[in-house]
């Protein structure tokens, strides 16, 4: 997918303009700068990244400077300051992750997908970046795709994920191996007496 | 108070103190990158890290309050080495280009990396290499260079109130920029060259030019506004290469305009360098003696009473009174230093003062402007009013156009019946100066200007009596100047004298033929076109409006080249 | 090992209903009203008793930290923050507990601000754990509309609000200063110490952070009573701990487990021990990312707590277990976390910003042997020119796993730096 243009103007949709205002009420009185990781969040998901337009929008909305916005755009990794594809594939290299074959993992996203780590495929699907710990290190390897996390991966099944998306499916997240979650595989070592019960 | 002991000397200083502080007070010099006096600690650069004894890792001194009982050491071997491996880690990245680098010489790294700094870099990896940023035409950016002490996105946050500066990314990868790459929109932008440690940022006008250890170095004070800032003019045998301030406290704190610091380029320029007489229509270069003749031939066949005199903006009160003297001795009354004819009396002195002194706004507590665009007649005055403003409980009231001051204000209105309101008490803010303990108002050369500038200043001195601005231990009464010779003309008088014409009048006889000679020094604000056919003599630096109407040009000095006041 | 009776988190791996009835039927919400009952000095007490030392890494005994809060009101209102930013490599069991006992921590935000006198909550919570987020939600909506926190919460006459913050990816919001910028709505970099949360915190008003684990296990602390859990594990380190174990194990899993357990019981109990059998271990890192490495030798008898983990010089940390079986490239798995550390540097401060890229491009060409010999000295001069020198405590994190990786495999390295140059002399020969 070429670069997307920025576009001229931006304003969050009547619906996304409610939610702002909700989430800024949560905050005290002259403290609403505190919404701005939120509308951030919510700009990106109006627009699929965070154009300048939606920096100067938040920024006016919040009474804040929109260089105090750009700061932030620029500091936490979740903001895309450019396009970004419909499905932003997150890869966990880490060493917990690492240690649990993710270079395997990186490798055949690469393959299935045809780009490099940072691209986005031609037809605007998906992009693949590289991320630090998501937290979920006994379920590795693992990756997040938007909001959903996809763990006990390999190869193979993080190939079907990909595949599934690729068909307009959105496939089942958590655990691809069987296991429900976080308990050891094949059954977890206590409380038994509880899950017996279930 | 709490005492401790800075290098075993023992220092008592008021709770709150940082470190730091108590460390000059005990003479141990700490050296620091990120910490300004004038500025909110960041305690970022982490250079002015010193031994506490029982913390278990070394302190930032500029961020950390005196405790009592507090032993510090700033030259142990832990604090040496610490400080030290802080000015490596500045180091690995920054460029070894000091020899092209304009603040070579001049630089804080340079000075304090040969002072506290190991001997040799033991960095052997790629170095960064950030792209310039560009922030306007004045202030000219190298971003490899920069250590990240964040002092000038504090200073135009902060100071200039202007929160166009930030620092975007993370990690090694924080860089410093304006937003959008757009230049700074303050007046005081260039005042972040002197702040930068390094050669970051550097003066856009003065790249290149000239080498600090090159330059003689001679204080003065600035005439590009009423303000009188302190400055030092650095020269390069005769040509001034640029303009820095001086610490003056009172009035101007460490900062200057940009005008201030950037007008010196104009002083290469246009220049008047011999004098000229009009011959045939036609301004010819002329001998001083031709000149002069002219001049002796023209005043012996006019009576006194047809001649006058203008003073410009940065006349300098010796020439004035010179001119005073001169125009009293050929018989004529008619001087005046208002070109722009703003209604001044002359008469009260503490009616075009300002009073309040420009320290003393820091003890107001409301201020009503009428009719001055402080932040651009006067940056310097307006950066104070921030300053008092950022500490809360500060009421600001204006009258006149709506302007970004920097500052939130109420706008009460734009006419004189807002300020008619308010001399009477009707409008609420006059409640807000009467409930006020210092309150002050500033009156601006926009209200004074106006034909009816001296019913305003009436009402103006009307609402300070009513609003107890003026009292026995305050005065609030304030003058908004922006001519640098103004106060001084006034205190020398020169005014029109008993019947004298004042610059309107002049003007109009001049127009009728009634003045037949009109003396302007380095007066140009005027439209010369109303001089009609008096015969003009222009004395001043600059070929500028007047010297173009002028029938005799006499060359003068610009205010960094004579002692004058 | 821990007995059932005594776990707290019963649903740890979401066998059951996580929302209100079942978190109701696990005894969460169970006489709330009696347990604000004792009071602001009553409940700080009992915490005090139980000898709960924060879960968040660092060990500070909680019930001291809510001392801190100021008795009185000097106008300004109190926080509670809480510290769901779980970012520390290895680290994964606040998230099941959000996740899947969601109303453990609700309840626990509720007594625990009520006992530092704060009448809002709010719960940062790393973007990424978007899943996450919206059980918390759903399970405050539950809370709220239970009467469980709100206007009267359960009926105490004490008013509670909590609200669901999402960060949006970066490690250093989990220093608890870099949490509160972060959640005033600015880059999360950490605050200068003094002025310290409990004076001056959240919008500059007296503030506590604390850890999700450590505000969750607040509740069934102050209904079994203090003794029970001062009475599992050894003095000064007690109660119940949840650990993560990942890495070369052949079942990883997150498990609550005594403080105390022997290392090496935790991972062959619950982990089914570690790849290829325990004595095909190379080394542990067992408290998350930040803590040295132990070699095996040490793992075969530690114990998992603060204190006899920093005997050893390394830390509980976290209590992350990331165990590297022999076939790891052990080099190369600290290079990744000095990657890490400085992918997550924020950049403010000198030290971190410019130390921890150095470490990392020397430590790369450690993996490949790159380097001199006298370069495994430099790297960890570097490490102690970061550490202690910066604003927050990052700047350390970068250090001690490099630091732990010189104390235990320096031969590994030299050995890798020497065989390059062989490599290299016999090519030329």
């Amino acid at each position: 997918m070429s670069a997307q243009a920025e576009p001229v103007t931006f304003a969050f949709t009547p619906e996304y303009r409610a939610r702002a205002d909700k989430i800024i009420a949560r905050y005290p009185k002259g403290r609403q700068q505190s919404a701005l990781l939120p509308l951030l969040d919510l700009a990106q998901r109006q627009a699929g990244w965070i154009p300048r337009a939606a920096i100067e929008h938040i920024a006016e909305i919040l009474e804040i400077a929109p260089m105090r916005v750009e700061e932030v755009v620029s500091f936490y990794t979740m903001f895309h300051g450019k396009a970004v594809g419909k499905h932003v594939v997150w890869l966990c290299t880490t060493t917990p992750c690492w240690l649990c074959g993710s270079d395997d993992i990186v490798a055949r996203c690469k393959q299935v997908l045809g780009i490099e780590l940072g691209e986005t495929t031609p037809d605007g699907m998906f992009t693949l970046l590289e991320t630090e710990c998501l937290g979920a290190c006994v379920n590795a390897p693992m990756v997040q795709i938007d909001d959903d996390y996809f763990e006990d991966l390999t190869p193979d099944s993080v190939q079907a994920v990909l595949e599934a998306y690729k068909r307009g499916e959105t496939p089942k997240p958590g655990s691809q191996s069987g296991r429900h979650t976080s308990e050891p595989a094949g059954g977890a070592t206590t409380l038994k007496s509880r899950s017996a019960t279930r | 108070m709490p005492k401790l002991k800075v290098d075993g000397v023992e220092v008592e200083v008021p709770a709150g103190t940082t470190i730091l502080q108590a460390a000059e007070v005990a003479g141990a010099e700490i050296p620091r990158f990120c910490y300004h006096e004038r500025l909110s600690i960041a305690g970022n650069c982490r250079m002015c890290l010193v031994e506490v004894e029982k913390s278990p890792t070394p302190v930032s001194s500029c961020a950390m309050p005196v405790g009592e009982g507090m032993v510090v050491h700033t030259q142990s071997a832990n604090a040496k080495k610490a400080r030290a491996g802080v000015m490596e880690f500045l180091l690995i990245h920054h460029p070894l280009d000091c020899p092209i680098c304009d603040q070579g010489g001049e630089c804080d790294l340079q000075d304090q990396a040969m002072a506290f700094g190991f001997d040799r870099g033991r960095y052997r990896e790629a170095k960064r290499a950030v792209s310039e940023k560009h922030m306007g035409p004045l202030v000219k950016t190298i971003m490899t260079r920069c250590i990240h002490c964040t002092r000038c996105i504090r200073f135009a946050t902060e100071v200039a109130g202007v929160p166009e500066l930030g620092a975007v990314n993370r990690g090694e990868h924080m860089e410093i920029t304006s937003y959008l790459e757009r230049a700074i929109t303050s007046e005081l932008s260039g005042n972040v060259i002197d702040l930068c440690p390094v050669g970051a940022l550097t003066s856009g006008p003065y790249a290149f030019t000239a080498r600090p250890w090159e330059l003689r170095k001679t204080e003065s004070i600035d005439v590009m506004d009423a303000v009188g800032s302190n400055i030092r003019i650095d020269a390069r045998g005769n040509e001034v290469m640029r303009v820095l301030p001086r610490l003056n406290e009172d009035i101007n704190e460490e900062w200057i305009s940009d005008k201030t610091r950037f007008a010196c380029d104009g002083l290469r320029r246009q220049r008047l360098d011999r004098p000229y007489v009009r011959r045939n229509g036609k301004l010819e270069p002329a001998t001083w003696q031709e000149a002069f003749n002219a001049i002796a031939a023209r005043v012996e066949r006019t009576s006194g009473g047809k001649i006058a005199a203008i003073a410009g903006d940065q006349a300098d009160a010796e020439a004035m009174i010179a001119l005073k003297d001169l125009l009293a001795a050929l018989g004529s009354s008619h001087i005046d230093c208002r070109q722009d004819g703003a209604k001044l009396d002359p008469r009260a002195r503490g009616s075009y003062l300002f009073n309040t002194t420009i320290a003393g706004i820091e003890q107001a507590d409301a201020c009503l402007i009428i009719g001055a665009d402080v932040r651009h007649e006067a940056p310097i005055i307006n950066a104070r009013l921030r300053k008092r403003w950022l500490r809360g409980g500060f009421a600001v009231g204006v009258i006149g156009p709506r302007l970004d001051l920097t500052y939130k204000f109420d706008w009460l209105g734009e006419g004189t019946r807002t300020l008619e309101d308010l001399a009477t008490g009707r409008h609420p803010f006059a409640e807000t100066l009467k409930n006020a303990k210092k309150p002050m108002l500033i009156l601006g050369q926009g209200a004074l200007r106006r034909a009816d500038g001296a019913r305003v200043l009436g009402l103006a001195r009307r609402i300070a009596e009513n609003g107890g601005l003026v009292r026995e231990d305050w005065n609030g009464f304030n003058v908004l100047h922006t001519a640098a010779g103004r106060v001084g003309g006034l205190d020398l008088g020169f005014v029109p004298g008993p019947g004298g014409k004042d610059v309107a009048d002049i003007l109009d006889a001049a127009g009728k033929g009634e003045i037949e000679i009109v003396y302007l020094l380095a007066a140009d604000e005027i439209d010369t076109k109303k001089l009609g056919k008096a015969f003009v003599i222009y004395q001043g630096h600059h070929g500028d409006r007047g010297a173009h109407r002028a029938d005799v040009v006499l060359p003068g000095a610009a205010y960094t080249e004579k002692s004058a006041t | 090992m821990l007995d059932d009776k005594d776990r707290i988190f019963t649903n740890l791996y979401g066998f059951e209903d996580w929302r209100l009835p079942g978190a109701r039927a696990r005894g969460d919400w169970d006489g709330t009203k009696e347990i604000l009952a004792k009071g602001r000095d009553g409940i700080i007490d009992l915490m005090k008793k139980s000898g709960l030392r924060g879960r968040g890494g660092a060990g500070f005994p909680t019930g001291v930290k809510w001392s801190f809060m100021p008795k009185q009101s000097d106008g300004r209102p109190h926080f509670l923050v809480i510290n769901a930013d779980e970012s520390e490599p290895g680290t994964c069991k606040d998230r099941d507990i959000m996740r899947h006992d969601p109303h453990k921590l609700i309840e626990g935000a509720l007594i625990a601000g009520f006992a530092m006198g704060a009448n809002a909550c709010y719960i940062y919570i790393r973007g990424e754990f978007f899943r996450e987020a919206e059980h918390l939600n759903v399970a405050v909506a539950e809370a709220y509309e239970a009467g469980l926190i709100g206007k009267n919460a359960c009926g105490s006459g004490w008013d509670y609000d909590i609200t669901v913050h999402r960060g949006a990816g970066a490690y250093i919001c989990g220093e608890e200063t870099g949490l509160l910028e972060s959640l005033e709505g600015k880059k999360g970099q950490p605050r200068l110490k003094p002025p310290f949360p409990a004076a001056s915190g959240l919008y500059g008003c007296p503030t506590t952070i604390n850890n999700v684990e450590s505000i969750a296990v607040a509740p069934t602390i102050l209904r079994r009573g203090p003794e029970w859990f001062a009475g599992l594990g050894r003095p000064n380190n007690v109660g119940t701990k949840v650990f993560c174990i990942a890495g070369h194990v052949n079942k990883p899993c997150n498990v609550e487990e005594v403080m105390g357990i022997p290392l090496k019981e935790l991972i062959e109990k619950h982990a089914g021990g570690v790849r290829g059998g325990w004595d095909n271990l190379l080394a542990i890192i067992p408290g998350g990312a930040s803590v040295p490495l132990l070699p095996k030798s040490t793992c075969d008898t530690i114990l998992m707590d603060f204190d006899s983990l920093r005997e050893v010089k390394s830390g509980l940390g976290t209590a992350a277990v990331i165990v590297m079986d022999k076939s790891t490239d052990v080099v190369k798995a600290i290079a990744r976390l000095s990657k890490f550390y400085m992918h997550e540097s924020c950049g403010q401060c000198t030290p971190c910003r410019e130390g921890t890229g150095w470490l990392w491009r020397i430590m790369e060409r450690m993996v490949k042997g790159e380097a001199e010999l006298e370069e495994i000295d430099l790297l960890e001069q570097v490490t102690y020119q970061i550490e202690g020198h910066t604003i927050c405590a990052l700047g350390d994190a970068a250090a001690w796993p490099v630091q732990g990786l010189i104390r235990h495999f320096r031969p590994e390295m030299e050995r890798r730096i020497v065989a390059r140059k062989q490599a290299r002399v016999a090519r030329a020969a």
